[in-house]
């Protein structure tokens, strides 16, 4: 299984990625009861360490992590150098006179969460929950598992994404998103392409596990699921693209290319979506866009990850207690 | 009167064993293995005898960042590293961009008594790119300053650095400079390569670095000057070094041992002991610095010796600093890649970290040959030793060396600084 | 060295449960209230083997599920991380019902009591009773069966081993004889 930390999705095998799959189809049943909690990380101490705003994505975190009876310390912390704040170092052993068991790690510096685990200030799991423009493997488990309920049969119980044809659109060079899902789709079996002006793919972009397009309207009809990404004004500033308008009209989705996919194709955005850019408004709150369900998913998958990382012993440790 | 000292048995450029005796801050004479007499004999037996070395490239951090480093500890460091002379950047706190920063960088050095501190002037006023310095105040100081850069900075706009060059040809100076396109290089982390694209890092594209050594050659070309490259970095600088030799166009470039051996693969362990400036490139950037110091594209080895205080790598790769140290490993690491591997002779290195440096900075009295009557700034080189680098044990302040537990060839045993013992046995004497 | 010795073979297996049926009826006084929830893995089979047995003795059909305690355990920390189980409460719930908890082998009593606050998250039965096919004895909490397909008395060295027809291909119950 996965552990002791989940910094990347280039982490999990296959085997990994479909057990945390079937992990959060179990675990997502606890939300249709009326007792919404489970005493499994009863004890233990959770720290959401977030070095940039995310209301969305802590409040998922914690949920998660309160519904498996797990303490919860909500740690907003102000940025490294440029703040003059409590660096990274000093935070982390903080964390760790407290007795955190997970710290989970937002921050604006690709590989700050490599440092938190592997510099020796902490004895906990660390889980990225997005370092800069690098990763967010919990957001990639996310879309796999709701893609998944959408592509397979029922739960999709150890099914993975084989032959399933996804499309990422957007600021591809600045998405932690967009690695981490294709890193995790590829994983899964799927074929993945990305979408973007070539001002926004990565440099060396075609070493990647996935094809690459600058056209949108060439790769709608054969999708089984859209992925729009969120793009930012402030790349114009950075010249990326001219304006907001030439981006729109070239790479957003709108009604007109929704219905050059297949009828049964998904629409998803990790939010917070920038209505009209990006997504037309109509398309946003089509029936086919599941970005809702996208959000209800993220908790169940949160849980799983940290019931897989936290719900059994310390690495190490290793005792019988008796069956039955 | 100081004691005659004789180095016993030693090999100058690693050739025939002999004695040579020192006096009065002079090679008083080279004799037979055996033969010599003085004061201190100090035995050096199978050791190679290099003149002292000339760093063209380090920071000393004093005035301003003391925690990191001071011209004391520096020279220390530089000593124990087999140096004899180093040129301290300007890119202090004050800024060397005045005769009276200058001049007070030269007396410390002097007062430390380890090496020759030569100062290096800045081209620009606070290094901001905007309005020449008093370069010719700082040439006429006690300094003596021959060597001017901004180094940490690079020279962009075209019209200043067109004058800079232009203007330090009155006093037969030489503008070195840091070819970073800040443009194509905001917010920076490492180099662009598809490594970059997969980490998540900002990349520094090596077209940043070419652009500007192709531009900066145009110019010397033109008007007629010297010019010096720092730290090159990419197989593309190279060729373009090599492209303006062979017009005969006056430029010199350096190399740091850390471009001649690491590359940014290390820089996917997000530890910011890799982070420097110019970034760690490929291995094939690495191939082809050390056939250009091979064949001589590249002139001289400069560590760019840039000490940081503990927090200001002990952090995320973002938010450190760049630089990493290099006087006390230098050496062991030309040693390894080009004496151990048949690529040079210790003449070749000689030439490469002494009298080249010692040349293009223009210090009457480094870098020369070892004969008689030379100035006794010698170093002499143990090869059989084997060192693993232990960061606590560096003479320098700072610790964030990216050699730490590796091993290299050879130690530095002894060393003469004007006829002076500045090291004796691999300790500050 | 292994000694197995066989307990009970697919002939006894069978009859017990049938007996087991019998009794879990009598002791409802009819099926209208029952609702059957196996424990993970083989416990489900049995769960579904006895709804049949009912099925067929009474004519009706009682609602058979599956109910994955791993989350409530007692002993999560002392081994690697477990997979989860799947899961699956019949659309009637569990609240008012005579809920029959159902294992291959009932030992010191701590999955039953894992099973119980599962239960008891999902809701308020009426009552919970307790089905096993093998009761070996040697309980470390306070748990009683109520419906035993048989008493095994074992010693704590021995282990026993059961197999069905659905998860291994056969079907049988031994007890192992762990000699070193």
């Amino acid at each position: 299984m996965i552990g002791p930390h989940l910094l990347s999705a280039a982490d999990l095998t296959r085997e990994d990625a479909v057990g945390v799959l079937d992990t959060t189809a179990e675990l997502a049943s606890v939300t249709d009861r009326s007792v919404k909690k489970l005493p499994t990380l009863r004890g233990r101490t959770v720290v959401n360490l977030f070095f940039e705003d995310s209301t969305r994505t802590r409040i998922s975190f914690e949920l998660a992590a309160k519904r498996l009876s797990a303490d919860v310390i909500n740690f907003a912390a102000k940025g490294s150098s440029v703040s003059k704040g409590e660096s990274l170092k000093d935070t982390a052993l903080t964390l760790e006179a407290m007795g955190a068991d997970a710290v989970i790690i937002r921050h604006g510096a690709s590989g700050a969460p490599y440092r938190l685990a592997t510099a020796g200030w902490i004895n906990g799991s660390v889980i990225n929950a997005g370092d800069g423009t690098h990763e967010h493997p919990t957001q990639a488990l996310l879309d796999a598992y709701t893609l998944r309920r959408h592509v397979r049969d029922a739960d999709g119980i150890g099914a993975d994404l084989e032959g399933v044809r996804v499309v990422i659109v957007g600021d591809i060079l600045h998405s932690r998103v967009a690695r981490s899902n294709v890193l995790l789709l590829r994983t899964l079996g799927a074929h993945v392409t990305v979408v973007a002006p070539p001002t926004l793919m990565p440099f060396g972009v075609e070493t990647w596990p996935c094809e690459i397009n600058y056209d949108i309207d060439d790769v709608l009809p054969k999708a089984d699921a859209v992925m729009m990404l969120r793009v930012q004004a402030e790349r114009m500033a950075g010249s990326y693209f001219p304006t907001e308008l030439e981006y729109s009209r070239m790479y957003g989705l709108d009604s007109r290319r929704m219905d050059l996919m297949p009828s049964d194709a998904i629409v998803m955005h990790p939010g917070p979506m920038n209505r009209g850019v990006e997504i037309s408004a109509e398309v946003a709150d089509s029936p086919r866009a599941v970005v809702v369900e996208q959000v209800t998913n993220g908790v169940h998958v949160r849980m799983a990850v940290m019931y897989l990382l936290l719900g059994g012993a310390p690495s190490g440790t290793d005792s019988e207690g008796r069956e039955g | 009167m100081s004691e005659t000292i004789v180095l016993r048995g030693a090999r100058p450029y690693g050739e025939q064993p002999r004695d040579i005796v020192v006096s009065d801050g002079r090679i008083a004479a080279i004799v037979d293995s055996g033969s010599g007499e003085a004061d201190r004999i100090v035995s050096a037996e199978d050791c190679v005898i290099l003149p002292g070395l000339v760093d063209l490239h380090t920071h000393l951090r004093e005035p301003g960042r003391e925690h990191a480093e001071t011209i004391e500890s520096g020279s220390r460091a530089a000593a124990l590293g087999g140096y004899t002379c180093v040129h301290a950047m300007a890119n202090t706190s004050p800024v060397a961009d005045t005769a009276g920063v200058v001049e007070q960088v030269w007396r410390r050095g002097i007062e430390c008594g380890l090496v020759e501190v030569r100062p290096v002037g800045a081209v620009t006023v606070g290094l901001a790119g905007a309005q020449l310095a008093e370069l010719g105040a700082m040439a006429h100081s006690a300094a003596a300053v021959r060597v001017f850069s901004d180094d940490g900075l690079c020279v962009h706009d075209p019209l200043l650095m067109r004058r800079a060059l232009e203007y330090v040809k009155a006093f037969d100076g030489v503008v070195a400079q840091h070819a970073q396109d800040p443009r194509l290089t905001e917010g920076a982390q490492m180099n662009e390569s598809e490594l970059s694209g997969r980490l998540g890092l900002a990349g520094w594209p090596a077209v940043a670095e070419e652009s500007i050594i192709a531009r900066d050659v145009l110019l010397a070309e033109h008007v007629g000057s010297r010019l010096h490259v720092c730290h090159v970095s990419t197989a593309g600088s190279v060729e373009v070094i090599r492209w303006a030799k062979s017009r005969g166009i006056p430029v010199t470039a350096e190399a740091t041992p850390h471009h001649l051996l690491l590359t940014e693969e290390l820089v996917a362990t997000f530890d910011p002991i890799y982070k420097v400036n110019p970034p760690l490139r490929r291995a094939e950037d690495v191939q082809a610095l050390r056939e250009a110091v091979a064949d001589g594209t590249i002139d001289i080895i400069a560590t760019d010796h840039a000490p940081h205080p503990r927090e200001d790598k002990d952090c995320e790769w973002a938010a450190a600093a760049m630089g990493m140290l290099g006087l006390e490993t230098a050496l062991g690491i030309v040693a390894q890649v080009f004496i151990e591997s048949g690529l040079l002779d210790w003449r070749s290195v000689a030439d490469l970290m002494s009298a080249a440096p010692a040349r293009i900075g223009r210090v009457a009295g480094q870098g020369q040959p070892i004969e008689v009557g030379a100035v006794a700034n010698l170093a002499v080189w143990d090869p059989s030793a084997r060192t693993t680098v232990v960061a606590d044990n560096l003479a320098s302040r700072s610790r964030n060396t990216p050699y730490a537990g590796l091993e290299l060839p050879g130690r530095v045993r002894h060393v003469l600084f004007e006829g002076r013992m500045t090291v004796n046995d691999g300790r500050i004497a | 060295m292994v000694a197995a010795r066989t307990v009970l073979d697919a002939d006894d297996i069978r009859r017990a449960v049938r007996r087991m049926a019998h009794e879990i009826i009598e002791s409802a006084k009819g099926v209208d209230d029952l609702l059957l929830l196996g424990i993970p893995t083989r416990g489900v089979h049995l769960a579904r083997r006895i709804a049949d047995e009912i099925a067929d003795i009474e004519g009706a059909e009682v609602p058979c599920g599956a109910l994955d305690i791993t989350l409530y355990r007692d002993d999560l920390a002392l081994r690697e991380v477990r997979a989860l189980e799947e899961t699956d409460i019949p659309v009637e719930g569990v609240d008012g019902r005579i809920v029959v908890l159902i294992d291959d082998v009932l030992y010191s009593g701590r999955t039953i009591r894992a099973a119980l606050d599962a239960l008891a998250d999902y809701g308020r039965p009426a009552a919970v009773r307790l089905a096993v096919l093998i009761d070996r004895g040697h309980r470390e909490l306070p748990i009683r069966p109520d419906f035993v397909g048989k008493n095994l008395p074992t010693s704590q060295s021995e282990k026993v081993k059961v197999r069905f027809a659905e998860t291994d291909g056969e079907e049988f119950v031994v007890i192992e004889q762990v000699s070193s």
